[in-house]
């Protein structure tokens, strides 16, 4: 069952609550561990600048993994996700020693046969980071 | 540069690949998922993100890895993973392009449980110029 936040209506154009998660260097380090992923962009800063980047990098698949979570609560559990998308247009760029946010919203875009289709916004340091971010849960 | 007549191909996965709890834990622990009776939505790109990279370098698809930029991804899910699931996966070279030097592929795993499609994902990989 989708959370509606309360007893408020789930109906095409309604904005669901904006959360914000905090990203830090331990964070893609035990992403890295969790997901096999060891590039060393995602957590050695000489490394990362030494190809082009600006700094370390969050793993877009870390980005989508915590707007995923922002999806899994709206649909009352992972097992009620559908389908879920996105585009990685920019980088979460996260510093030593600092914690950058990545800041979720979405808005309902369709319901029918029993789905309900999301939009996602996600952005860190008010720069967006995914596009064309999509999901469709059971309803 | 990619093989063009790799595009269409499908490459089966030859290991049954069997989820345990402490992967689905580890993943959940990111992003501070509690209910860990259900892997969450993107997990299984763990499984496979590495077979791409197995599949794609290989000498005769020819893909550099190392100049790699994850451009887009998509899941859908037909039955949730959950610890314990013996899962096969396979991998299509679904479009391959060039656009301004940058090569440009989208390969579809299909995961399979008991012959059951569990969940099919599609991944745009770029290969900067």
């Amino acid at each position: 069952m989708v959370d509606t936040g309360g007893a408020r209506m789930i109906e095409v154009g309604s904005e669901l609550p904006e959360k914000v998660f905090l990203l830090d260097r331990a964070l893609l380090k035990q992403y890295a561990d969790a997901s096999g992923d060891q590039n060393p962009i995602h957590q050695n800063e000489e490394f990362a600048i030494s190809v082009g980047l600006p700094n370390v990098i969050a793993h877009g698949m870390l980005t989508m993994a915590l707007v995923g979570k922002y999806v899994s609560d709206f649909a009352g559990g992972s097992a009620n996700v559908l389908e879920y998308g996105a585009r990685f247009i920019k980088p979460v760029i996260v510093p030593a020693g600092e914690k950058v946010d990545l800041t979720v919203s979405a808005t309902v875009s369709e319901i029918n046969d029993g789905k309900i289709s999301i939009t996602l916004s996600a952005t860190s340091a008010g720069v967006k980071v995914l596009g064309m971010a999509k999901a469709v849960v059971k309803k | 540069m990619l093989n063009p007549d790799s595009v269409g191909r499908t490459f089966a996965g030859t290991d049954v690949i069997t989820i345990s709890q402490s992967e689905v834990d580890a993943f959940c622990a990111v992003v501070g998922e509690t209910d860990t009776t259900v892997a969450p939505p993107t997990f299984t790109i763990r499984i496979t993100l590495t077979q791409f990279e197995a599949i794609l370098t290989q000498p005769e698809i020819g893909l550099d890895w190392t100049r790699l930029v994850h451009g887009d991804q998509k899941f859908e899910i037909f039955s949730p993973v959950k610890a314990g699931d013996a899962l096969t996966c396979d991998a299509t070279i679904e479009s391959y392009r060039v656009a301004a030097g940058n090569e440009i592929v989208t390969v579809r795993s299909d995961l399979h449980r008991s012959g059951e499609r569990v969940i099919s994902a599609w991944s745009t990989l770029v290969v900067r110029a």
